[in-house]
């Protein structure tokens, strides 16, 4: 990664282009006004700044091996997310990053790979798919576990249904609920855990989602035999500094921005069901 | 009837039975084949057999009146359908229907309620294996019930 010259001044990047996902989603290419992009690692995440009305933290959800534009997906859940997903082609951003820890797409190198997301915990794991299926030789069997509220909210759709068209990665998606024009599962993703084959000794498990989500994923995981050590989830916090300095995003005795987000289980599994952390 | 004993030993949910209670649980077993589309029961009737699922899927659907059903649940391979055959008043609490060709074995709800009362062994496997499956749906259904992926 690139030293920053100054981690608390935005660079300036300009929107290259908009898709609707969702209703309420949208990703966003952007590409630097002057100079190279810097590179990333899966599971990073950048603070986007829309001028005037705030910075926020999003994750990084583009391809890691291509160069030249960040790609984030953001919903529109407040004042700045509101502002960031009305960008348009050729609206100016600020974007301060990258930041934080990632993916042990390395790590996972020869054993089998769980992917575990829920509704936009989709968007951090998909660099780590991204780099996953482009040196696919380098996994043992690799499964994508995608849950999401309703038919209607499957993020990146069309690319879930190019990666189920390979033969050699078992995806399966699920709702909470569809009509009986849905031919594909439902039921909550923590469910498809146990229907997956991996060898639960050698298995390295990237979780994703609503914490809640990821705390019956965490359970299905550990019931299956997954150490804590192999199971790794992407932590969300109110994030302002991103350096480990302003202590927003503290979670016990960790800074969510600098020592996460992507964190083992085993390193948080003693708070993480804690009300008061 | 040895090879329903076979199946029957081989699915998870009978994992825990005894030789025994196989051979005698086989007595009240059959297969059955749905295609897509087909019902293995429906709301509101009697819950006179329950099934496994050796190879497929199962919809679980509630339908309220003049809408659409609402899948809440799909069932596969070596799951089980139905709980509500061990419950009074034993009638089906949701529409169950094959969304692709599924192979299944019936155990007789009435035949197995009877072998149940009279031998309180195998009345205990049973609830302890039926037990373990609500636990689970009740688990997952907190999980709907709250929608974790709303607007927060």
């Amino acid at each position: 990664m690139a030293p920053l010259s100054d981690p608390f001044v935005p660079e300036l990047y300009r929107t290259v282009r908009v898709t609707r996902e969702l209703r309420d989603t949208v990703t966003l290419e952007l590409a630097p006004l002057s100079g190279k992009r810097p590179a990333f690692e899966p599971g990073q995440f950048n603070m986007l700044y829309a001028f005037g009305v705030g910075e926020s933290a999003i994750s990084i959800s583009g391809d890691p091996a291509e160069e030249g534009t960040f790609v984030h997906t953001v919903r529109n859940v407040g004042a700045v997310s509101k502002a960031l997903s009305a960008l348009e082609a050729g609206a100016a951003a600020g974007l301060r990053g990258p930041f934080g820890t990632s993916w042990p797409v390395e790590g996972a190198e020869g054993s089998d790979v769980v992917i575990v997301a829920g509704g936009l915990g989709l968007a951090p794991l998909r660099p780590a798919i991204y780099h996953i299926l482009a040196n696919r030789d380098r996994y043992g069997r690799v499964s994508i576990l995608y849950g999401c509220r309703n038919p209607g909210d499957i993020l990146y759709r069309h690319e879930l249904e190019q990666w189920r068209q390979r033969l050699d990665v078992d995806l399966t998606v699920t709702v909470d609920h569809a009509d009986a024009s849905w031919h594909g599962n439902a039921g909550v993703v923590p469910s498809l855990i146990k229907r997956t084959a991996f060898d639960p000794h050698d298995t390295v498990a990237m979780v994703c989602g609503p914490e809640i989500m990821m705390r019956y994923s965490m359970n299905a995981l550990r019931g299956a035999g997954v150490s804590e050590k192999r199971i790794y989830l992407s932590m969300e916090r109110n994030m302002k500094c991103a350096i480990g300095l302003c202590g927003h995003c503290q979670f016990g005795p960790e800074f969510v921005c600098k020592d996460g987000p992507v964190v083992p289980y085993s390193k948080v599994a003693r708070i993480f069901a804690l009300r008061e952390i | 009837m040895e090879g329903l004993d076979r199946i029957l030993k081989e699915h998870a949910f009978f994992a825990a039975f005894s030789p025994e209670h196989i051979q005698l649980l086989a007595g009240c077993a059959r297969n059955h084949r749905f295609t897509a589309g087909q019902y293995l029961f429906r709301e509101g009737d009697p819950a006179d057999e329950f099934f496994l699922i050796r190879q497929g899927k199962v919809a679980l659907e509630i339908v309220a009146p003049g809408k659409e059903p609402i899948v809440f649940e799909t069932l596969t391979d070596g799951e089980v359908a139905g709980a509500s055959w061990l419950v009074a008043p034993y009638r089906w609490m949701f529409d169950a229907r094959a969304t692709t060709l599924t192979r299944a074995i019936g155990l007789d709800a009435k035949c197995l309620r009877g072998k149940c009362d009279t031998d309180h062994n195998l009345g205990y496997e049973m609830m302890k294996s039926v037990l373990s499956i609500l636990v689970k749906r009740l688990d997952h259904t907190r999980l709907q019930i709250i929608d974790v992926y709303g607007r927060g």
